[in-house]
This record gives C-alpha cells, sequence and structure tokens, in this order.
C-alpha cells in the first residue's frame, strides 16, 4: 500500500510543474499589461512605466521570472496583488471559505438529494418513478446554471420576496471572522437573527451550484446499482430468500456505493467550475469570482497564484480519490 | 479484399446497425430527443427563410416589446425584441445556427485531436504515452471552464477563439478513452493477425483498431457535443465568448442581463433555447449508450 | 410589483433599517471593492470613495458638489508674486483617528504633510516603495516635475516651491491623490517592521473612521468622534459591495441600501417612477470624442476633419448609445466647468454639404478606419454600437471605414503611438480646472506623449494654453481659454461626441446628497430622515 501511495505521489510531480508552466506561460502570455490598465486614459511617462517593470521584475527574461516565481512558490510565497498591494496567499485564504462553504452545501444537497434519488430509481426500474426521477435528472443535467440561477433571482427573489439577491449575510450582522464559514462565524457570534441570515442567503446559491452534481449523482447511483443487482451474488442473496430490503441495503448498496464516491469527488472539478458561474451572479466573495475579476485586471500574480492553487486542490482531492480506491479495490494498486 | 469479403462486412455492417436501431427506437426518450434535434437543424438552416426578421436589424419603433401574447406586444414580434429593437425570435433562430456550428466545430477538433494522440499513445506506449497522458493531466487539472476562461483571455474573446477553448478542455476525455481501447485491443488476436500480414502502423491504427472503439467514443462526443454548447454560452456569458452583436445565446443572455426584472422575455427565451437543445442532445447520447452498450443490452 | 413584494419589502425596510433609531445608519450599495485605503496608489473611483473621499482630507478640497476649492487642512493660502511659492498655513487642532491598531499622541501638522507628498515624490523615501506602490495620478499630474521642493516653515507652515509657474497646481492638491497620511502612525509601523498595514489598516482626519472591510462584501466606517469641521450627521457608513447594476437597484428597493451608484440606463425609467426613490441626476465631467490622427495622409487637411464632422448625426448617436443619458458635445471641454465657451457654434448635421467639401479636398471615396474600444467608460457606454453609427453616417458621404478594436491596454499602447486613423476616446475630469482637459489632451507637449490622439500642435492653441497656465488670475485665464476653444472648433482634430449624464437614485428618507462632479461619493453632510 505504501508503495501505491508512493507512486500516485510520484506521478504528481509532472504534472505539477506542468501546472506551473501553464498558470505562468499562458497568464504572461495574455495581451494586456496591468500597468497600461491601471494608468488607464491618463497614460504613464516611459521613464516611470520602466521603474514598474523594474519593481515588478517584468523586465527580466521571462524564463528567469518563471524561476524565480517556481522557487518562490516552494518557499510558500505566490506573490502580491497588483491592484490590491496583498499577498496573494492571505487574498486566497479570505475568498477560499466562502467557495468552500458554498460547494459544501451544494453537494451536501447533491449526495443527500442525489443517492437516494439514484437508488429508488434502480429499485423501481422501468417504472413511472424511475422515468419521473431520470427525467428531472437528466433535465438538471442538462441545465445551463448561469442561466437558471438568474430566473430563480427573477422568481424567488424578485417577483415572490422569499430569498435575498446576492451576498453571504445581511449588512445587519457583524460577526467576527473566526473560520471564514459565515454559518460557523455567525452561529458563534450568537447575534439573533445571523445565522438564519447566513442560511437564507445561500439557499439560492447552493441550489444552483449543486443542480449538475445532483443530476450526475442520482445518474451514477441508478446506473451503479442497476449493475450489482445483476451481480451473481444478489440473484443467489434473492434466491436464498433474503428480504429485499435487506439485499439492497446490505448487499447492493456496499458495493454500488464505491463508484458512487469516485462520482462524488470528481464532482469537485465541477463545483470550481460551476462556482464561477454561480458567484459571479450571485456576487458571492469567493474565488470563482475573484479569478473572473483579476482575469479582466490582469492582476498576474493573483491568476497564476489562482490557478495554481485551484489546480493544487483538484489534484489533491483526485489523489485522495484515487487512494481511497486503492484501499477498497486491492487489485488496482498492483497495476 | 474480394468482392464477396466487402460485401459480407457490408453486410454485417447493416445488421449492426439494424440491430443498434432497434435497441435505439425502444427508447421513447431518445427518439424524442432525435426529433427535436432534428428539428433544430431545420430551423438553423432555414434560417433566414423562417425568421421574420433580420437578426441584426434594429427597428427604433420597437424598443423592448414584450411578447406578442401580452399587453402592448406586437403580432410581428412574436417572442418581442431587444433592448434596440431587434425580434427576439429571429436571433434565437440564428442562434440555432451558432450553437449547433459550435457542437459540431468543437466536437470535430477535439475528436480528431483526442483520437490521434490516443491511438499514438496507446499503440506507441513508453515515454510517449507519458508525456501526453501527463499533459492530458494537467489540462484536466484546471476545473474547465476556468481554463476555458484563460485561454480564450489568452486568444482574445471571441467565438472561433472560445471554440478552439473548449474543444481544447474537452480533448482529454477521448484521449483517454481512445487510449483505454487502443490497450484493450492491441494484443488481441486480429491486430496481431494483421500486423503479421504486413498493416503498417497508420493502417493498424485507423484500419483496424479504431472501428472497434467508436462505441464509446461516440458517446462521448454527443455528451461533448452538449457541453461544448453550454459552455460556449456560458463564455459568451461571461463576456468570453461571441460578441455582440451575434446572436449567440449566451451572448444575448449577458447582454440581457440588465432587463432581469423589467424585461423578462429577453432573459427567457435564450435559456429555455439552450435548455432544449441541450437536453435533446443528451437525450440521444443517453439513447446512444443504451443501444451500443452491450452490458445493459442483456438485461 | 404585486403586493406581496411590497408588504415584504416593507418588512424588510422595518427590518433592515429600524435599528436607526438610536444610532443612524446610512447604507450605501457600492459597486465593487477598493483595492486598498489609500487613494495616492490607486486611479480607480472605487478605492476614492471607499478612502480618499470618507478617511482622509487633503491641504485644500472641493466643496462637496461642486468644482470649487476650499480650504481643508490648510486654513489659508499665499502665492508669491512670480507665482512659484504657495505657502499654507496648517489647521490647528486636528485629530487623527484612534483605530485598533493606532492611538495618536499629537494633532495634524507638517510633519504629516511632508510625509504624504515625499512619500510620493522622493523615490529614497522610505515608504516610497511600501506595498509596491506606483503613485500613478502623483506621475500623470506632472507633480515630480511640477515641485522642486517642500519647506516646513515652522509645525504649522508649510511651503511648495514650484519649478515652473503651474496656475492648475492648487487644483492638483485637491485631488483624492493627494491626501494626507499620519506620519506618527507610519513611524510607529516602521518600527513594527509592518509598514505595509499604511494602506490597509487607515488612519487619517478624515469625518469617517474605518472599522472593518469584509473583502467584496462589506466595509463598515464610523463616524470620527473629534472630525475638525464637526461630528458627521450619521453614525455609521455601511458599503454593501453589490457589483450587479440590477441587484443594487433591487436592494435600493427593498430598503436595504439608501444610495446606489451606475444604474443600469434601462431601469431608469421605473426607477423615476418608484415613490420612495428620487432619482437625481448631473453633467459629468467628461467628454467622449473621435480624434482624427492629424498625422496621417487622409487629416491633414482641415476640410476633411470639418466634412466628417458634418456628417456625423449626434442625436441618432444620443439615442441610441446613450438612451438619454447624453448631452450633444461641441466644445472639448463639459459645460459644468469653467471657461466653458457657449458661444462656439456646433457642427452642423449636413451630409450633402459634408460630401461637398470632401470632393474639395479631394478625399472623396476615401477608406479609413475607426477605433473602437472594448471597454464601456463613463463617457461611452457602447464603442463599438457608437462606431457602427459613425461608420453607417460616413458611409452616406462615400467614405469606407473598417472598425478595429484591441484589448483594453492594447488599444490605449497603440492609439497612444499613433496607429489609428480616427480613434474613439474620451476623459473624465481631474481636478475641475480647464488645463485638466485642453493641456492633456491637444497640447503639443501632449501630441508628443501620446495622449493627445490627434497628434495636432497648433502653435496659436498651445501658446493660448501656456499663457493660461502662467498665470493664477482667473478672469485672464478665462478669456485665454475661450479663445482657444474658437480655435478648436475652426481647426476641428476632434469630432466632439457627448458629455454623458450623470445619475444617482437615492431613497427619500436621505437627506442632502449631492452628485460630485468627480463622479465620487461623499457622505460628510448627509443625514438621514426618521
Amino acid at each position: 500500500m505504501f508503495g501505491f501511495i508512493l507512486r500516485r505521489v510520484g506521478m504528481l510531480i509532472p504534472t505539477f510543474i506542468g501546472v506551473s508552466l501553464v498558470s505562468f506561460f499562458f497568464i504572461r502570455l495574455i495581451p494586456g499589461d496591468p500597468i497600461i490598465l491601471m494608468s488607464g486614459e491618463r497614460g504613464i511617462s516611459p521613464e516611470r512605466y520602466a521603474q514598474f517593470q523594474e519593481l515588478f521584475g517584468y523586465n527580466k527574461p521571462i524564463i528567469v521570472q518563471y524561476f524565480d516565481y517556481l522557487l518562490a512558490v516552494l518557499q510558500g510565497d505566490l506573490g502580491k496583488s497588483i491592484s490590491t498591494k496583498l499577498p496573494v496567499w492571505s487574498e486566497f485564504f479570505v475568498r477560499f471559505p466562502a467557495t468552500l462553504e458554498l460547494s459544501f452545501v451544494a453537494i451536501f444537497l447533491a449526495v443527500t438529494i442525489g443517492v437516494p434519488a439514484g437508488i429508488i430509481a434502480a429499485v423501481k426500474r422501468a417504472t413511472s418513478v424511475d422515468h419521473s426521477i431520470m427525467g428531472i435528472a437528466l433535465v438538471g443535467y442538462s441545465m445551463p446554471i448561469f442561466w437558471s440561477a438568474l430566473m430563480m433571482i427573477i422568481v424567488f427573489s424578485g417577483m415572490l420576496g422569499w430569498t435575498p439577491v446576492s451576498g453571504r449575510l445581511s449588512f445587519m450582522f457583524f460577526p467576527e471572522s473566526i473560520t471564514g464559514f459565515m454559518l460557523v462565524d455567525t452561529w458563534l457570534s450568537g447575534e439573533k437573527g445571523a445565522f438564519a441570515s447566513a442560511v437564507h442567503h445561500l439557499v439560492l446559491p447552493s441550489i444552483a451550484l449543486a443542480t449538475i452534481p445532483l443530476a450526475v449523482i442520482a445518474r451514477q447511483t441508478r446506473s451503479a446499482m442497476l449493475e450489482v443487482l445483476g451481480e451473481d451474488y444478489i440473484r443467489t442473496a434473492r434466491a436464498k430468500g433474503l428480504g429485499r430490503r435487506r439485499v439492497i441495503g446490505l448487499h447492493a448498496l456496499r458495493n454500488a456505493l464505491i463508484p458512487v464516491i469516485t462520482t462524488i469527488g470528481l464532482q469537485v472539478g465541477v463545483l470550481m467550475a460551476g462556482a464561477i458561474l454561480t458567484e459571479t451572479i450571485f456576487s458571492w466573495p469567493g474565488i470563482g469570482k475573484w479569478m473572473v475579476e483579476s482575469i479582466s485586471r490582469r492582476d498576474y500574480p493573483v491568476i497564476q497564484g489562482g490557478l495554481l492553487m485551484i489546480a493544487f486542490l483538484v489534484m489533491f482531492v483526485n489523489l485522495m480519490v484515487d487512494l481511497l480506491y486503492g484501499l477498497i479495490n486491492p487489485r488496482i494498486r498492483h497495476q | 479484399m474480394t468482392d464477396v469479403a466487402l460485401d459480407s462486412t457490408r453486410k454485417a455492417r447493416k445488421a449492426q446497425f439494424a440491430e443498434f436501431w432497434h435497441y435505439f427506437k425502444e427508447n421513447r426518450g431518445a427518439v424524442i430527443g432525435l426529433w427535436v434535434f432534428m428539428t433544430l437543424v431545420f430551423l438553423a438552416v432555414f434560417a433566414d427563410i423562417i425568421s421574420p426578421h433580420e437578426p441584426n436589424i434594429q427597428d427604433r419603433t420597437a424598443f423592448l416589446l414584450p411578447p406578442a401574447w401580452i399587453d402592448g406586444g406586437r403580432l410581428e414580434f412574436l417572442l418581442g425584441t431587444d433592448a434596440v429593437g431587434r425580434d427576439v425570435l429571429s436571433r434565437l433562430l440564428h442562434g440555432a445556427q451558432f450553437s449547433l456550428f459550435i457542437g459540431v466545430f468543437v466536437v470535430s477538433i477535439a475528436l480528431a485531436g483526442g483520437i490521434s494522440l490516443g491511438l499514438i499513445s496507446g499503440f506507441f506506449g513508453g515515454v510517449i504515452d507519458t508525456a501526453i497522458m501527463r499533459i492530458m493531466d494537467v489540462i484536466l487539472a484546471f476545473p474547465s471552464l476556468l481554463l476555458a476562461l484563460v485561454l480564450v483571455a489568452l486568444l482574445g474573446p471571441g467565438l472561433v477563439n472560445a471554440m478552439i477553448a473548449i474543444a481544447l478542455v474537452l480533448q482529454p476525455h477521448f484521449v483517454r478513452l481512445t487510449r483505454a481501447s487502443v490497450m484493450a485491443e492491441r494484443n488481441r488476436e486480429y491486430v496481431i493477425a494483421a500486423q503479421v500480414a504486413g498493416a503498417g502502423n497508420t493502417r493498424l491504427m485507423f484500419r483496424t483498431i479504431l472501428p472497434n472503439c467508436t462505441a464509446p467514443l461516440i458517446v462521448q462526443a454527443t455528451l461533448s457535443f452538449s457541453n461544448a454548447i453550454l459552455d460556449a454560452a456560458a463564455l459568451g456569458f461571461l463576456g468570453m465568448g461571441a460578441q455582440p452583436p451575434t446572436p449567440e445565446w449566451g451572448t444575448m443572455l449577458a447582454e440581457a442581463r440588465e432587463f432581469i426584472l423589467s424585461a423578462w422575455w429577453v432573459v427567457t427565451f435564450p435559456g429555455v433555447a439552450i435548455l432544449i437543445t441541450v437536453l435533446a442532445i443528451n437525450l440521444i447520447g443517453d439513447g446512444l449508450r443504451d443501444a451500443l452498450d452491450p452490458k445493459l443490452k442483456r438485461s | 410589483m404585486n403586493t406581496i413584494t411590497k408588504l415584504l419589502a416593507a418588512t424588510a425596510l422595518i427590518a433592515g433599517l429600524s435599528s436607526a433609531a438610536e444610532a443612524k445608519t446610512l447604507v450605501f450599495c457600492s459597486e465593487g471593492s477598493p483595492e486598498n485605503f489609500s487613494a495616492a496608489l490607486s486611479t480607480a473611483g472605487t478605492t476614492f470613495d471607499a478612502s480618499s473621499r470618507q478617511l482622509y482630507n487633503r491641504l485644500v478640497e472641493f466643496d462637496r458638489g461642486t468644482t470649487n476649492i476650499v480650504p481643508a487642512l490648510a486654513e489659508s493660502y499665499s502665492v508669491s508674486d512670480d507665482a512659484l511659492e504657495y505657502t499654507f498655513n496648517l489647521r490647528k487642532g486636528v485629530k487623527f483617528h484612534t483605530t485598533k491598531e493606532f492611538t495618536p499622541t499629537r494633532d495634524f501638522n507638517a510633519d504629516d504633510v511632508l510625509f504624504s507628498f515625499n512619500r510620493q515624490w522622493k523615490e529614497n523615501h522610505p515608504f516610497h516603495q511600501v506595498n509596491g506602490a506606483t503613485y500613478t495620478y502623483f506621475g500623470a499630474m506632472s507633480m515630480g516635475e511640477i515641485i522642486a521642493d517642500i519647506v516646513k516653515v515652522d509645525d504649522y507652515t508649510v511651503k511648495f516651491v514650484l519649478a515652473k509657474p503651474e496656475a492648475p497646481f492648487i487644483a492638483n492638491i485637491a485631488m483624492d491623490f493627494a491626501s494626507i497620511q499620519s506620519a506618527e502612525y507610519a513611524d510607529q509601523l516602521a518600527a513594527a517592521d509592518n509598514k505595509d498595514a499604511i494602506d490597509h489598516k487607515a488612519v487619517g482626519t478624515g469625518p469617517f473612521q474605518l472599522v472593518s472591510y469584509q473583502q467584496d462584501a462589506v466595509i463598515r466606517y464610523s463616524a470620527h468622534p473629534g472630525y475638525w469641521a464637526g461630528k458627521a450627521l450619521i453614525d455609521n457608513l455601511i458599503f454593501a459591495i453589490t457589483p450587479d447594476a440590477a441587484v443594487r437597484y433591487q436592494k435600493l428597493k427593498a430598503g436595504e441600501c439608501h444610495i446606489m451608484p451606475y444604474p443600469n440606463p434601462a431601469d431608469l425609467a421605473a426607477m423615476a417612477k418608484e415613490k420612495d426613490i428620487t432619482l437625481m441626476k448631473q453633467e459629468g465631467l467628461n467628454v467622449g470624442y473621435l480624434a482624427y490622427n492629424t498625422q496621417k495622409e487622409n487629416f491633414k487637411d482641415v476640410r476633411v476633419r470639418l466634412a466628417l464632422n458634418m456628417a456625423i448625426n449626434k442625436q441618432a448617436i444620443l439615442d441610441a448609445v446613450f438612451q438619454g443619458a447624453g448631452k450633444a458635445a461641441k466644445n472639448p471641454l463639459p459645460p459644468t466647468i469653467w471657461s466653458y465657451n457657449e458661444d462656439t457654434p456646433d457642427d452642423v448635421y449636413d451630409p450633402v454639404a459634408a460630401k461637398a467639401l470632401l470632393s474639395e479636398a479631394g478625399k472623396a471615396g476615401m477608406k479609413t478606419n475607426i477605433w473602437a474600444m472594448p471597454v464601456q467608460r463613463p463617457y461611452n457606454p457602447a464603442a463599438r454600437r457608437m462606431a457602427e453609427l459613425i461608420q453607417a453616417d460616413w458611409a452616406a458621404i462615400g467614405v469606407e471605414a473598417e472598425i478595429i478594436s484591441f484589448e483594453w491596454g492594447e488599444y490605449l499602447t497603440r492609439s497612444r503611438a499613433g496607429e489609428h486613423e480616427t480613434v474613439l476616446l474620451g476623459w473624465t475630469g481631474d481636478n475641475g480646472d480647464p488645463d485638466n482637459f485642453l493641456y492633456v489632451l491637444l497640447s503639443c507637449a501632449a501630441a508628443e506623449n501620446g495622449s493627445n490622439r490627434a497628434r495636432w500642435c497648433n502653435a496659436e492653441f498651445d501658446g493660448l494654453l501656456r499663457a493660461a497656465k502662467e498665470t493664477a488670475d482667473v478672469a485672464e485665464r478665462t478669456r485665454l481659454y475661450k479663445e482657444a476653444q474658437v480655435v478648436f472648433k475652426r481647426e476641428a482634430p476632434w469630432a466632439t461626441i457627448a458629455h454623458s449624464l450623470v445619475f444617482k437614485p437615492v431613497r427619500n428618507e436621505v437627506v442632502d446628497f449631492r452628485i460630485d462632479p468627480f463622479g465620487g461619493h461623499m457622505f460628510y453632510g448627509v443625514d438621514i430622515k426618521e
């Protein structure tokens, strides 16, 4: 097992170098220049421009810049944002809990609804229940979430006034930022109504973000269950006279859950992509929105650092899924 | 090859297709999806004839008119008009052209690139395989939309660049699928037989092995088709895809966003159009998978 | 809107604003996050709103809602006869904010003035490099070249010695970048090896002090109890950061905020009808123009430029691009600025005469291009649409123009280098001085550095501008600038297109909010009705 882990982690090293190359060179090749953009119509004299190039280290050959950057990254320094002048690292960690909180709630919704729905559909195979569940799942899977989010705002916020339009918390409340998770912080603050307000603000964005993972998980659970239900040992168990419930609950579910867990792990990348859209629409102060804004500002250190961190996260989660899989299924370990 | 042999392959293909069609038409959803999709293709192809108006012509007397069935709407603008007096229905019809084109273009590029790389990777193995697969890992390490965003920023916003970016981020799936199939088929008897008979590498890869891994590729291509449409619309929505006044659905949504509370129709219809198209394609995709996947066929 | 919405809106209002009974809280739905809390480091209005306009003071300031300069941290100033020495008598008893990080032990004095200017000016100043600051505005206003020396005469007297006479100097130091920071705080931070905090955990003398900032979410301020001009009428000020204009409007309607900037043009009509909201309106201090590159063969002849001006249908542009939120421009100055010449005639829309004039100049059927910027700017909400309209107008007189666009940074750099034939651009005033438009955009020096996108250097025009720089007499300067506008109109280096209108929807309970001509938002002096 140890060897397997080592091999699996070793495979990440070239990927990590690739990711750092992409996040460095792609970004630097993007047309536009943060200094020129900051100066706007007013412009900047060539002498001052040269000064800033030097200040940011942009006058060195790009290869040298890359190695400088890589060296700094390995020491845990992602540089400073050009626009806010704050370290990218701290900027990331201010926003990361917001994205994480939203993703957690979304994945929680997706799993608690998606898995049972998939099981029910598999058990009631080819009935109208199955068809409706799978129909709804397919619609969810096909949904342009940037549009459905807007529609939910029109209906639930605009017409019905049930939910707030955007943000994480009503400005009325002022909890101390201890964990960065609004649900936890408002709970700890003990301010009356603060927690409720945080929940209130989470409803629409988390539903929007959960749509696609939910559909994927429901579909995956169903097909995994169907496959398992068709296996010989299940048939044997049934033939031996074990109760239907017991067969499904004990034998089928446990085996069907392995691919489902993989699917859930793989949804992390999907969630990050979804967060870009969801956060933009709901003005959710997380990583996705931060990246979109930084791209338009050409804030190189932020885009580079952000991309690197996100890619690293995705890689880390995939690694965990792989390891988990290896743990459950010894055959994979020895491949 | 003799005529007889050719004839028998043809017959075998025909029988294969008949079997596939038999299973496919069992799936009611897939058939509905196919009909909807064909209607969309028809509408897109004949958009210029069907559309009541030119998609980019502005009627200065008709800004933000509601759909015809609502008070204040006019019959000539069935689904209403947008902020500068353009007919929403005509723009949607022309938008279908773009969306379908996006799907075809992206899938073609991703397929061509993905199959070639996957074949090379699986067939030759070794260092080439490792290099290609690590590059694919790098691409997959980024959330697809984020990478597409960065690529479009790099190439400059616009429909063509958006399509290239999307094709690039969708391609690793094809590479992986092809590679896996090739590795599974590589040591089968028929491949070795062909090799012994003196078939060249290119012929081996494309004529002998490839036709035997088409089924999963077809399913993946259908999935990618709908993903391409969604991603292109998302890029358009973020202002990085097709540029106004192109009547691309995502771009239309982005332009309409400011009217979200004052004119629901300019926000609603483009989204419905995207949803219907993607849904139809996904229905077909499900049907294809069921019909082509022997594992599910038996039950 | 149905009754449920109204009911819910009403409850939200009660829930949201009832706490105003004990402490008055004003909520501003701002459009974005500030970069930091130091105006000297930024060029963005969003950052100025969050920093200089609430937290800091300057030696002299613009009177709220006008472009008039009034004393602030300097009680008075005097100018020497050669217009080279400006002596400021500083106000006594001005308190800096007391924050979690800093408790001031002394009042504001000359050291703070020297610190704030030297930080931006002197490259060897211990704070010059802090936070990777670029001091873009200090550089853009040429302060480095204008100032020869800054002398502390005594604790409450500071003398600026200029390198050359520069009448707009006094307007320059009323600008945001010239905000005064605390030298004592800086020393303390330097000692604690935490210099970066000066631009983030801000300390100033302004009417509000910073309580907390949650990135991308909310900024909280409280009234500065010891403010030298008297404590603010409101107790708490909150910036609810809301980037989406439709959402801002939604929040304003629901009573979740009191004032919002930058409404969607599409929502203006509905806002005007809303009975809880007053839609305030003012002409912006800006101009949107199309500059002809006079160094290109096509545009050397003034007749060509005049003919193309005559061919442009400005009214159509105002309707389609500004949707009523603009006013046709005839001068390079906006009408709200002093010395605006009412008497210059506007270009007449006359395609027939335009075609004739163009033939006379021998340029009938010429080919050219129009550069259109890719971004929305205050002076031009949709440049590409504007370019399409101009393209059609010119096609009507037989001129074929291609529309060209680049990424914004690229656009600025390339047009500065003069690669264009004609280019759409504009300008928003910095300090309310006519020099800030005319000299920056149309002088020979600007033709040299590229800010003058027409690359137009006219000796007569340039002479008038330089004469106006060298006298501090406003009446004389007014005369010179009016004459300069006549020369401009005769020579037509630009097609002047429009000045945009600025709209601010404000809830009715807000008292005495004033639109700032520079586009800022100031909340000192604003009150809330119970």
